[in-house]
């Protein structure tokens, strides 16, 4: 409780974008240095080149549509973006692969619709949902953790991913450095049952506490946000009170053909999605009600894409599908305003 | 009663474009434009149907009940497409078969139907057929465009299998525009065409408005986008 009293008005300093956008930048800080520990450097420069290119297209676009550029790109919006596009591609990804990425998240998904703040879809899942169904061999070539790759640190040196990610040297070489993901180990297991291919796919059974590190980064991160009243607890705690209710119902009457739900909370994409793509202030839904409402919606969605459809994660998709519903939630969810006995409920009143 | 056949061209082709500015007949528009083949295939097809409805509409606007006139349209378009459709069977067998519904689907077309409502059933002949021909030719430009562009984006090539439609002398066009070139499925699936035609309306637009520019060089602030303009309800 705080015991000093201070006086009104308690005015607090504005927040701007620009500031936001830092703080967002130090939260994903954990994420990176694990994924880089866990997977070697490609994600370090995977992010570096996306966060090039982000502020290359940015001030592009910009131009073209004179607009001021030094002030827009000083809100490090196309940072961000830059930093969650590189840390969901797999890292050793060529690199035409996160310039086409990129191009779409900033040129196409941001600033055709108007620019910050009238895209109506995350550009950052735009450009890997447009990647995904583009380029399946390369984003699913995923780094195997170092545990998997023989004794001690054995994850590529700095030199041989950048020929990896820049020249595209000795393939052959790189698939000895890849693996499935848990995700996909799972998908692509035929009739094996759940315990079968967890018994033996190593990527499950020693690999996948790499990807439990990664995502309590991530959740540190996210909050660190929360704490930091960047974003609000809404969105991702009904997301992944969602995604374990569901994926713990089926767990539990079938064992042996789900998967169990700490593996959905710590695998793919769910807490970087819960807590850093869903929360966007710009393509989420708006009042508190409504943002539940689109947590469990994408909650709902990534277990059902992830255990039905063809795809092994889910997360980029069902964040498109859900700010495709978010004005419709908005709409239904404005909240009462003071004076007024009842909500206005879209067109209906005056 | 002169027709002005400049003024209906300028319409088809441009100003009123189907594709473009009336967004008519997007169905079919999106769904098979993966290649130039494809789309010059549909685009044949649709103009030798708006041609067809077009003048027999005209011929007997003054037999037709207001009333009923709407079903009258549409069992002419059939009859034409259900032409078409037999002598695409007969003619280029493989192309029928990768356009496959869409041949059928060209009655549903809305510009088809929306020229015989607004245009040939409240003038002559004449100038039905030309209306007719310039919307039809607009739509298969915007058609082949939007193909040549997902074609070149998504596989690397032009012109590739024209030989489906144009017989065994077009069997050699295929243009390979980058070698050895990865293929960019965005592009070549529905999305892609999606993207695609709203980058060929915006270029349509900063034409028209450069244009407009030019010609009144002192307000050029004014906004000039096209409007859309409904034909059918």
């Amino acid at each position: 409780m705080a015991m000093i009293h201070l006086s009104s008005p308690h005015v607090a300093k504005a927040n701007s974008t620009a500031r936001v956008m830092q703080l967002v930048f130090l939260a994903t800080l954990p994420a990176l240095l694990a994924q880089t520990l866990f997977f070697g450097w490609g994600s370090l420069i995977q992010v570096l080149l996306a966060c090039s290119l982000g502020l290359v297209f940015e001030a592009l676009s910009l131009w073209l549509r004179k607009r001021p550029i030094i002030f827009f790109l000083k809100d490090g919006s196309a940072l961000v973006t830059g930093i969650l596009l590189g840390l969901a591609l797999p890292p050793m990804a060529p690199w035409w692969v996160i310039t086409v990425g990129m191009f779409s998240a900033i040129v196409i998904a941001k600033h055709l619709y108007g620019g910050l703040g009238n895209n109506p879809f995350n550009p950052a899942m735009i450009a890997y949902a447009l990647l995904l169904i583009s380029f399946p061999l390369e984003m699913t070539r995923w780094n195997s953790p170092f545990v998997l790759l023989g004794e001690g640190w054995a994850v590529p040196d700095f030199a041989q991913t950048l020929s990896f990610i820049f020249f595209s040297l000795e393939p052959a070489l790189l698939d000895a450095y890849t693996g499935a993901t848990p995700l996909e180990a799972l998908r692509n297991r035929g009739a094996l049952t759940t315990e079968e291919v967890w018994r033996q796919s190593a990527v499950l059974s020693e690999g996948v506490f790499a990807w439990y590190g990664v995502s309590a980064a991530w959740l540190m991160g996210g909050i660190f946000l929360i704490y930091r009243k960047i974003i609000t607890w809404h969105v991702p705690f009904a997301l992944l009170i969602t995604l374990f209710v569901l994926s713990g119902l089926f767990y539990a009457g079938d064992p042996s053909s789900f998967a169990d739900p700490f593996l959905h909370l710590g695998v793919g994409a769910t807490m970087m999605g819960a807590f850093f793509i869903a929360t966007d202030p710009v393509s989420c839904a708006t009042s508190n009600r409504g943002k539940l409402i689109f947590g469990i919606g994408l909650g709902v969605l990534i277990y059902v894409i992830r255990t039905w459809g063809n795809y092994p994660d889910a997360v980029a998709f069902a964040v498109l599908l859900m700010n495709l519903a978010a004005p419709f939630i908005d709409q239904y969810t404005q909240p009462r305003s003071y004076g007024h006995t009842r909500a206005r409920k879209g067109l209906k009143g005056d | 009663m002169s027709v002005d056949y400049r003024a209906l061209s300028y319409e088809g082709l441009w100003k009123n474009n189907p594709a473009l500015v009336q967004l008519l007949g997007l169905c079919p528009l999106l769904a098979v434009t993966g290649s130039v083949v494809n789309a010059l295939g549909l685009g044949l097809a649709t103009l030798v149907v708006l041609v067809g409805s077009n003048l027999t509409v005209s011929l007997f606007r003054h037999q037709v009940p207001e009333a009923v006139r709407l079903p009258i349209f549409v069992m002419i378009i059939a009859a034409f497409v259900t032409a078409i459709e037999l002598l695409m069977q007969a003619l280029t067998y493989e192309l029928y078969l990768i356009l496959g519904i869409f041949i059928p689907l060209i009655v549903t077309n809305c510009a088809i139907m929306g020229r015989a409502d607004a245009f040939a059933s409240k003038n002559p002949v004449s100038a039905a057929v030309t209306d007719g021909f310039m919307m039809g030719l607009g739509f298969a430009i915007v058609l082949v465009l939007l193909g040549g562009l997902r074609e070149a984006l998504g596989a690397g090539t032009l012109f590739s299998n024209m030989h489906l439609l144009l017989g065994a002398w077009a069997q050699d066009w295929e243009i390979v525009l980058v070698e050895g070139y990865r293929g960019f499925l965005f592009a070549a699936l529905p999305p892609g065409a999606f993207v695609g035609l709203g980058l060929l309306i915006a270029l349509k637009n900063l034409i028209d408005r450069r244009l407009h520019a030019r010609k009144q060089p002192d307000s050029s602030a004014q906004s000039a986008s096209s409007k859309r303009v409904r034909v059918t309800g």
